[in-house]
């Protein structure tokens, strides 16, 4: 760990501060809009590996635990994580790490298909592992019920996939950052 | 003084620098080349920054990288990258509390150094909504404060504008140190000392400032 | 420093040391959930609004606080209303209210600058182990470089609107990246040449 991880991971949370402006995209077919930001915890962990993305995550879920207001619409505080869906937003850690975990690992092999697999592996099944259950604890709901709840997002989150994968695929050409390690 | 003995850098393979000889004893000198000369990795050498993957950079006849970056200081193209805190005196604090200085003597130099440049409104603003010079006077705040003996400035002034540019020369001017200055503004370093031309890793000009930047023009047109 | 969500004011709540607040809201927040009863969520929400009334906030600061939760909280309530009756349903959605309300209280009258320099505050005192000047400067490059990476955002995307692609997500994203992290390497070799290991 030295000062260019560091600074790695700052100006890494700091982007994904900066995505909550970007207005949501809501496509034609699903009616659910496309957030920016969580596009941004695929990305760190893509980027930047398993531990940098990973301390990117918690550095910027700090500073908005802190009551900064950088998620999406301006929202802060320690209240998102009380809501039901604070689950999701503690996942995005593990989820940032286990997309670096395996970018790392497949490194040499990465294309667009395979980084496309891994921000499913880890920015929907263990993201939503994480996040489903915690609704379903806190709101005394089956289990089945809360994922059935969760379900429709999962399309927006296919294409959050396929538009990390490509961003990751493009920053590894122009400026890799695992690999020289 | 700083002296560069047969200094070769090379990056991925790429040579940058080509066994470059130069002894820095004059009070302004001006470095010049074309983009990708490696002007800027021979500005980095002297601080440290970059290390030699051949050859020595020594400071009063001694090798110690340490000791070369806590006498030179470096002042950054884009002084938005090397504003590292939210707060104008925070970030002068900055190394300063690297150091290790008691609180009394940081604020003092900050104070000083504020003073010096007429900067002391600007103490408590936030860095981000500065002036594209008011930055540059502060990085240049920021590198004054730690002292150093010597230092090195890599294209300070080429995202300022003319007003900008002729107060951060003039500023530069002013001090007592001794500086080196990395830029293609050639009117810039008309009145130094000595210039020396960089082109593909290797001196191909050194001299007085007139010679080489004639010779350089030349160049440039055949 | 950035804006927060901070409402200014002088009430009790406001000066109470940010640590008791954060201690305060931790033990509300196990309670609700280890004493499964309806009358002392009750009476918790009627303590957590006559904290918004001490600390002279208006209502709006407390639907600003539950809006955003709006939905999922009424999807809860459909599914427990189905499963357990209304009454469980009440019980379970009053419970998130007043947690959501508590934790924005907190965060209403607190300063972020107080939370960082508590967090800062703390660090002194961690073990050995712990990178404190590491966690600092992190701290502080990352709010310093936050608006500077949303004035490179918005640039991008007026670069890309001349091309009209500047709802291509992809085409924002790759110059943002590539752009932060070059930025990074030259932000580390500054810091560098500030006496900073």
């Amino acid at each position: 760990m030295d000062t260019r991880d560091t600074v790695f991971i700052a100006l890494f949370a700091a982007i994904v501060a900066a995505l909550a402006v970007f207005p949501p995209i809501t496509l034609p077919v699903i009616a659910v809009p496309i957030t920016a930001q969580s596009l941004g915890v695929m990305l760190a962990g893509g980027v930047l590996g398993a531990r940098r993305g990973a301390l990117a995550l918690v550095l910027f879920l700090g500073l908005v635990a802190i009551g900064l207001p950088l998620l999406p619409g301006g929202r802060g505080g320690f209240g998102v994580f009380l809501g039901p869906t604070g689950g999701f937003l503690l996942g995005w850690i593990v989820a940032a790490f286990v997309i670096g975990d395996l970018t790392e690992r497949f490194w040499t092999r990465l294309n667009f298909a395979v980084a496309f697999a891994i921000c499913f592996v880890g920015g929907v099944v263990v993201l939503y592992a994480i996040g489903v259950p915690w609704v379903a604890a806190v709101a005394d709901i089956p289990l089945g019920t809360a994922l059935t709840g969760s379900l429709p997002f999962v399309p927006g989150d296919l294409v959050k996939c396929a538009i990390a994968a490509g961003v990751i695929v493009m920053a590894k050409r122009s400026y890799p950052i695992i690999a020289q390690r | 003084m700083i002296r560069l003995r047969d200094v070769h850098v090379e990056k991925d393979g790429v040579p940058i620098l080509r066994g470059i000889d130069l002894d820095l004893t004059q009070h302004r000198i001006g470095i010049i080349g074309r983009n990708g000369s490696g002007k800027s990795t021979l500005a980095r050498l002297l601080n440290g920054i970059e290390t030699p993957t051949r050859g020595t950079v020594e400071l009063d006849g001694a090798c110690d990288r340490k000791a070369l970056r806590r006498a030179v200081g470096f002042v950054f193209q884009n002084p938005d990258n090397q504003i590292v805190y939210p707060i104008v005196e925070e970030d002068l604090a900055f190394g300063l509390k690297n150091l290790g200085l008691p609180k009394a003597e940081i604020a003092a130099r900050i104070d000083a150094v504020l003073e010096r440049f007429a900067l002391t409104p600007l103490r408590t603003c936030l860095t981000h909504q500065l002036s594209g010079g008011e930055k540059q006077m502060i990085a240049l705040a920021g590198v004054l404060v730690m002292d150093p003996r010597m230092i090195v400035l890599d294209e300070p002034t080429t995202l300022l504008d003319l007003w900008n540019k002729r107060a951060f020369m003039a500023a530069i001017d002013a001090l007592a140190h001794r500086v080196v200055v990395v830029s293609h503004d050639l009117d810039l370093l008309r009145g130094f000392d000595r210039v020396v031309h960089v082109e593909d890793g290797a001196i191909v000009g050194d001299g007085s400032a007139g010679a080489v930047i004639d010779d350089y023009i030349a160049r440039s047109q055949c | 420093m950035l804006t927060d969500l901070h409402v200014p004011g002088d009430s009790p709540l406001h000066r109470v040391r940010p640590l008791a607040k954060i201690l305060g809201l931790m033990g509300l927040c196990t309670g609700v959930f280890l004493v499964d009863a309806g009358w002392l969520v009750g009476a918790l929400g009627a303590v957590v609004l006559a904290g918004y009334a001490l600390a002279g906030l208006a209502a709006r600061h407390a639907w600003a606080a539950l809006r955003p939760a709006l939905w999922v909280l009424a999807a809860i309530f459909a599914a427990q209303v189905w499963i357990a009756g209304p009454a469980a349903a009440g019980f379970v959605v009053g419970r998130f209210g007043v947690l959501i309300l508590a934790a924005a209280l907190v965060t209403l009258t607190t300063r972020s600058s107080e939370l960082v320099d508590g967090i800062l505050a703390a660090l002194h005192f961690a073990p050995r182990w712990v990178p404190k000047r590491r966690i600092a400067l992190a701290i502080s490059l990352c709010l310093r470089f936050i608006p500077l990476v949303r004035s490179v955002l918005a640039e991008i995307r007026q670069a890309q609107q001349a091309r009209g692609l500047d709802r291509n997500l992809s085409a924002v994203l790759v110059p943002l990246v590539v752009r932060t992290l070059k930025t990074a390497d030259e932000v580390a070799e500054a810091i560098y040449a500030r006496s900073f290991d």
